[in-house]
């Protein structure tokens, strides 16, 4: 099996007229945490969503190029979108636990696949709960609302919801956006967790974050890839001016 | 004070005036029905007006039982034909139709609401009630025709008042379950209706106060003879056409007995809304 499990080609992407992203051509590494950064409006969250084909909900949505997860072109006619979007779990700046109870937020997908076994599915709450360390503070708590949570652990549930999925990629949007300190901390030291069974995208607006977490570094500005590389070189010897100037917070 | 100022207070007290003027109105109606109505219910006691079966107004004989059950059978008809017609509408148009359709349709379902009453009691009886005269048996004039007429009578309050409701779920619910590998008709079921659901509540008991204080259409269609329905073939007569059939040529104390008619479909339709502004209201304040 090949390393390159995601691969976009000339990628463009466009709303009604205006085009948010031109030309991407990446790839996805198995088992790595690729950070995406840029200012806001440079394509990296249209990007993350043309994984999973969630711009299709939006009026005016269309897209040149391939991308290719596995070697499937996703956007081929035929392509299962349900089955898509559970390969690729995401995860929203805003947390959005669902109106339900934690059990009830982190079963859903469980649900939604099919699951039915009242044992399976405890089995599966309690296992991604526990792998983002949620377990401990809401085990006596599960029936009640999760819309209660703190901000930081509405995220983390949004994680575990993800995982309960059994997904082979995590996307996050913006997770730690909202968050203080600390929860942005403890959702970092999860991410470097689920590294050895996932593959992740992290896009963040926090230049910082991707250099603590992410293995290599994408730099998007005005909807175009301007540079990809191992995070290190990325911020130490960037090869493009503008990655230079907008790690160093001269723009963006 | 300068020129500007006086008459913005002016303009103030004016409108002022007007609104109580729309207010006013309401409580110079409510009084006078309760004038009116009122004392023959005391005269001859609540009982025999509530459960009486008998309506002989020139023998002082004031049974509203069968008219009570009467309006209360169409109306609960109209929402079995109305609720699960009106909600499948409102869910294809918010959730599964495309952007252009619904900017179509919506306008088309709303127009439902401008037909004059008059014209869906004709439509039924030239239609509806022949079919089932002949398809099903009995007069045709029925509770069943006047439930369905109802039913379509109600489809756009209830339409685009879920309609309403359901595009107010925030589309981060959407997004959240989506991106969760859920299908639109699992979202639909297991995220969007139940966070609509006090909208969709109040949808239908606003399409009840509309379905119980119909008068016109169910006077044309459902028979409006006096006694208690045993299947759903059989006429009846509603608090509303009571009161119209025979307030032309009432007086004395049968008029006031029409006028206690009125009393007690007034209650009934003061409690529905209540009812429906407490649950629009809770919803609200759960947002």
């Amino acid at each position: 099996m090949s390393d390159r499990i995601i691969q976009t080609d000339n990628f463009s992407h466009y709303f009604g007229a205006i085009q948010t992203l031109k030309n991407i051509n990446l790839e996805v590494r198995r088992n790595e945490i690729l950070g995406i950064i840029g200012p806001a409006g440079s394509g990296k969250s249209t990007f993350l969503r043309a994984l999973n084909r969630l711009n299709d909900l939006t009026y005016g949505s269309r897209i040149e190029g391939t991308i290719k997860i596995d070697g499937q072109d996703i956007y081929a006619p035929g392509t299962s979108i349900v089955e898509l979007r559970r390969k690729l779990g995401m995860v929203f700046a805003t947390p959005i636990p669902l109106p339900r109870s934690i059990y009830e937020n982190v079963a859903f997908g469980a649900k939604m696949a099919g699951i039915k076994s009242k044992s399976e599915l405890n089995e599966l709450v309690t296992d991604c709960l526990v792998k983002t360390t949620l377990f401990e503070e809401v085990k006596d708590r599960l029936d009640s609302s999760a819309t209660k949570l703190s901000g930081g652990q509405q995220q983390r549930l949004c994680i575990a919801r993800i995982l309960a999925l059994k997904p082979e990629f995590i996307l996050l949007d913006e997770p730690c956006s909202g968050l203080d300190p600390i929860s942005t901390m403890k959702i970092e030291e999860s991410l470097r967790q689920l590294k050895n069974e996932y593959t992740i995208i992290l896009v963040t607006n926090n230049t910082k974050q991707a250099a603590r977490v992410a293995d290599r570094t994408a730099f998007f500005l005005n909807g175009e890839l301007i540079e990809i590389g191992q995070t290190e070189k990325i911020f130490t010897t960037p090869a493009d001016q503008r990655t230079n100037d907008y790690i160093s917070g001269r723009f963006g | 004070m300068t020129r500007l100022e006086r008459n913005e207070r002016l303009i103030k007290i004016a409108l002022f005036v007007i609104a109580c003027s729309a207010v006013s109105i309401l409580a110079v109606i409510t009084i006078f029905i309760f004038s009116e109505g009122t004392p023959i219910m005391f005269k001859y006691g609540l009982r025999s007006f509530l459960l009486g079966l008998d309506w002989y107004p020139s023998e002082q004989s004031f049974g509203l039982l069968p008219m009570i059950i009467g309006s209360v059978m169409v109306t609960f008809g109209s929402l079995l034909v109305g609720v699960p017609f009106g909600l499948a509408c409102a869910i294809f148009l918010t959730e599964f139709s495309s952007r252009r359709l619904r900017h179509i349709l919506k306008p088309i379902i709303e127009l439902l609401a401008g037909i004059p009453s008059v014209v869906y009691g004709f439509i039924g009886v030239v239609i509806l009630v022949p079919f089932i005269r002949e398809t099903l048996g009995g007069p045709g004039l029925s509770v069943l025709a006047a439930s369905i007429i109802l039913g379509i009578m109600i489809l756009p309050t209830i339409i685009s008042i879920s309609i309403d409701s359901l595009q107010a779920v925030p589309r981060s619910y959407r997004e959240g379950s989506i991106a969760l590998g859920a299908t639109k008709w699992q979202t639909t079921k297991m995220v969007i209706l139940p966070a609509a659901k006090s909208g969709i509540i109040a949808s239908i008991i606003l399409g009840m106060g509309r379905a119980i204080g119909e008068t016109m259409a169910v006077i044309m269609i459902a028979g409006n003879a006096i006694n208690i329905p045993r299947s759903v073939l059989d006429p009846v007569r509603t608090l509303t056409s009571n009161i119209a059939l025979e307030m032309g040529y009432a007086s004395g104390e049968h008029r006031q007995a029409l006028f206690a008619t009125g009393v007690i479909l007034f209650i009934i339709i003061m409690i529905l809304n209540t009812i429906a502004n407490a649950t629009s209201v809770k919803g609200k304040a759960a947002k």
